[in-house]
Order: structure tokens, then sequence, then C-alpha cells
């Protein structure tokens, strides 16, 4: 027996090859999501931190959420928490051992892209609502 | 070659590490906690929108939203330290550079939930 290691073992091919599906899609959204969100952190952190100093430093925060850049950052930070929670969900459903047949996979898969969309701008309605804007 | 014996027999009969599931278990656990936590805080900021900064101190200082900020930040700090564990073990091959990943993901997680909790604390206890 040799070290497997040192021999050049086939592969499987890579994603390239496959046609693209909704569900191919989904698996890797939910792991970019996921690390999206794990970078987002470092704003919750100077968020919270921001306002335990003071109000100069508070005010900087305020500055950049309100700005048109820092809104569009939020806005996809919405969208991805949303959307990684459903998929989350997705996953409880698998955990349980059901919905592994193709039909409920592709109703699933659609469901979990779609309501975060409305999800994220049921929330922006609302936050734009407690700004005034309307 | 000195050993020619295959990784599996090097391991066999030395019984499991007994903890192979735990981080498959406290990811789903972390997951379900974060599903009420995070529809909280979305609330929360929303409500909070136009907020000036005595408005959203005095929310923060509340020891009952601190108590769930802290339960948030705990719940969200652990379950993306798993996750991208996961997503490190999966793309990052070289052993050193895999190590430093996984060390750098660890003192991150850290570093944001103590930040996260001193900031809270601070808040609430002030």
């Amino acid at each position: 027996m040799t070290d497997p290691t040192t021999r050049a073992r086939p592969l499987s091919p890579h994603i390239q090859i496959y046609r693209w599906t909704l569900t191919m899609m989904l698996s890797i959204l939910h792991r970019a999501t996921g690390v999206a969100l794990y970078a987002g952190t470092v704003l919750l952190a100077w968020w919270l931190l921001a306002a335990a100093t003071g109000p100069e430093a508070y005010a900087q925060v305020q500055a950049v959420s309100s700005a048109w850049y820092g809104r569009l950052v939020l806005f996809g930070y919405s969208w991805a928490l949303f959307h990684h929670m459903f998929g989350g969900l997705r996953h409880f459903i698998w955990d349980t051992g059901r919905g592994f047949d193709l039909k409920h996979v592709e109703i699933i898969a659609r469901l979990t892209s779609i309501v975060p969309l409305f999800l994220t701008a049921g929330v922006w309605v609302a936050a734009y609502a407690y700004l005034g804007a309307f | 070659m000195s050993d020619m014996r295959t990784p599996l027999s090097r391991v066999r009969g030395l019984g499991s590490a007994k903890k192979g599931t735990e981080p498959f278990f406290m990811q789903r656990v972390t997951a379900l906690a974060n599903i009420p936590l995070t529809l909280f805080l979305v609330g929360a900021l929303v409500v909070h929108a136009g907020s000036d900064y005595a408005t959203m101190t005095a929310f923060l200082g509340n020891p009952f939203i601190g108590l769930l900020m802290l339960l948030l930040i705990v719940s969200a700090v652990y379950h993306m330290r798993l996750g991208l564990q996961v997503v490190i073990e999966d793309y990052v091959h070289g052993e050193a550079a895999k190590l430093l990943a996984l060390i750098a993901n660890q003192f991150f997680a850290f570093t944001i939930g103590v930040a996260c909790v001193l900031a809270v604390l601070k808040l609430v206890i002030g």
C-alpha cells in the first residue's frame, strides 16, 4: 500500500461542467451569505462600541449608515440575513429527513429564494416609514 | 516510505474522539436561536431607524434589551465560527494555510464577540 496522496487520482468534474440549477445556486448563496454575514459582524461591533463610546463616535456611524453607500451595504446585509435564515430553515426541513424528492426540493428552493426578497423589501419600506419618508 | 500502513489502519482501534457530532449539533442549536434573536434585532433597528443617540442608548441600556443582545451575540458568533470553520476546511488545502486560517477564525470570532459583549455591558451597567 503506497501513500494514496502521492498518486494522481481521478477527480470529479468541477461546477462549470454541470447545467446551472436553482438548488445549486442556493447552495452557493447559502455559503456566500454566511461568509458575508461573518464579515458584517464588524459593522455590528462598530455600531455597539460607538453607542457605548459616546455621541461623537455614534455620529460617525449615523453618517455612514445614512449615506447612499451605507444604505446599500445595509440593504445587502438585511437581504443576506433573510436569505441565510431561509436557507437554514430549508436545512431544518432536510434534517427531519423530509423534502428530498425533486418536486419538493424545487418548491422549497423557489420559496427560499423569493420569500427573503419580499421580507427585505418589507423591512425597508417599514424602516423608511419610521424615518418619516411617507 | 517508513510506514506501510493505511491512514485507516493507523486510527483503527483507537476509539472515536467522542465529540464528532458536537459542532454539527451546535450549528443547528445556534441556528434555531438566531431566528428569533435576529428578527428582534432587525425589528428594533427598523423601529429605531430615525432615533437619535440618546434614544438609542436608552433603548440599548434597558436590561431586557441588553439580555436579548447578549444572547444574539453569543449565539451568532458561535454559529459563524462553526460555519466559517467548515468553509475553511473545504477550500483551504495547504496544511499551514489551513491551520493559520482556522486560528484566525477563532481570533476574529472571539474578538467580535468580546467587543460586542463589552459594549452591551457598558450600555446596560454603564
